[in-house]
């Protein structure tokens, strides 16, 4: 039996079957994690359409939509660091998993310099909350704070689980780089593109329902 | 491990249709009746996910057992999600109408209030 199999498993193949299992556990309570913020969101759309529209338009479509590319392209590329480790190709696995990272770290600046933007902008719930009103034109409906209160919650918690992936992608190439992986024992590589693909899936619906409305 | 070594070629399908994907959702954001474009946003989210989870993710490929925990939690969204809307949805009129707001403030004293 080979040393990366833990004594209480039969063999690898069961060994790895119930990492995935646990991981698609893990990602379910995730899913029901965010869900709840979904499903605020649909309620608070429905009483509110007029604000909701109102306070996306205020969102730049431009660069939400190159952060989804960002994002899909970093699943893309862990997708195939997972092929590599698959083949036992330890150069490929490191160099799509700094990729990976790279494309991390960018999808974060975009929302950083976002951020930055609407807070000059006033549009940061709280007492500093004042959205600008061009001359003639009627103030936007109240309701529109509470558009960017679920915009900052939900993207912030977003990012924050991209900031952990971006640190499980590190953790992930120290330990390709000191020859953990082969082609016969690569689950932390997999478990964490698991992760990583979930993230992804999470922005692929907040994108179009913050970004995209009216 | 035993795992099915998914080919290079379907996971650049698979980006390459997200992109289309991506596009089309931009696109669809045009479409002037409310209801239709949010039909359309959630539809193609949907199906973006779908090809996440069953090709990135290999669901596809995976066992029984797997593709039951994968399922499982969106399951339990879902039935959060048609109690709730269920409620919300036959409220009759909509509790609060605060839409289309009489303009009260005038555009003078907005400007004021600007620093």
């Amino acid at each position: 039996m080979s040393a990366h199999v833990a004594h209480h498993f039969d063999d690898a193949t069961q060994q790895a079957h119930s990492a995935t299992l646990g991981m698609w556990l893990f990602l379910a309570t995730e899913v029901l994690f965010f869900g709840g913020m979904f499903l605020g969101y649909a309620q608070y759309r429905y009483l509110y359409p007029h604000a909701f529209a109102e306070g996306s338009h205020h969102l730049d479509v431009v660069l939400g939509t190159i952060n989804t590319g960002i994002l899909l392209a970093s699943s893309l590329s862990v997708a195939m660091a997972i092929h590599g480790a698959q083949l036992g190709h330890r150069k490929t696995l490191i160099r799509l998993l700094v990729v990976t990272i790279v494309l991390g770290i960018a999808f974060l600046g975009i929302k950083a310099y976002e951020y930055w933007h609407k807070y000059q902008e006033h549009l940061v719930p709280g007492r500093r909350f004042d959205p600008h009103v061009p001359a003639g034109e009627a103030a936007p409906p109240p309701e529109m704070e509470l558009f960017f209160s679920f915009y900052f919650t939900m993207t912030a918690v977003h990012a924050l689980h991209m900031v952990i992936g971006i640190g499980v992608m590190i953790a992930l190439v120290v330990m390709a780089s000191r020859h953990r992986f082969s082609a016969e024992y690569y689950t932390p590589v997999e478990m964490s593109g698991l992760y990583w693909h979930f993230v992804d899936i999470v922005w692929v619906f907040l994108f179009p329902l913050l970004y995209l409305v009216g | 491990m035993s795992e099915k070594i998914v080919p290079p070629k379907t996971y650049y399908l698979v980006f390459g249709a997200l992109l289309v994907l991506l596009m089309l959702t931009v696109a669809a954001a045009e479409i002037p009746n409310a209801a239709l474009a949010t039909t359309a946003a959630v539809t193609i989210a949907v199906t973006k996910a779908l090809l996440i989870i069953l090709f990135f993710m290999h669901v596809r490929y995976s066992s029984g057992v797997t593709m039951v925990f994968a399922a499982g939690g969106f399951l339990w969204l879902a039935i959060m999600f048609a109690f709730t809307t269920s409620d919300y949805l036959t409220r009759g009129e909509r509790p609060f109408e605060h839409e289309q707001p009489p303009v009260t403030a005038t555009t003078d004293t907005q400007g004021e209030m600007q620093p």
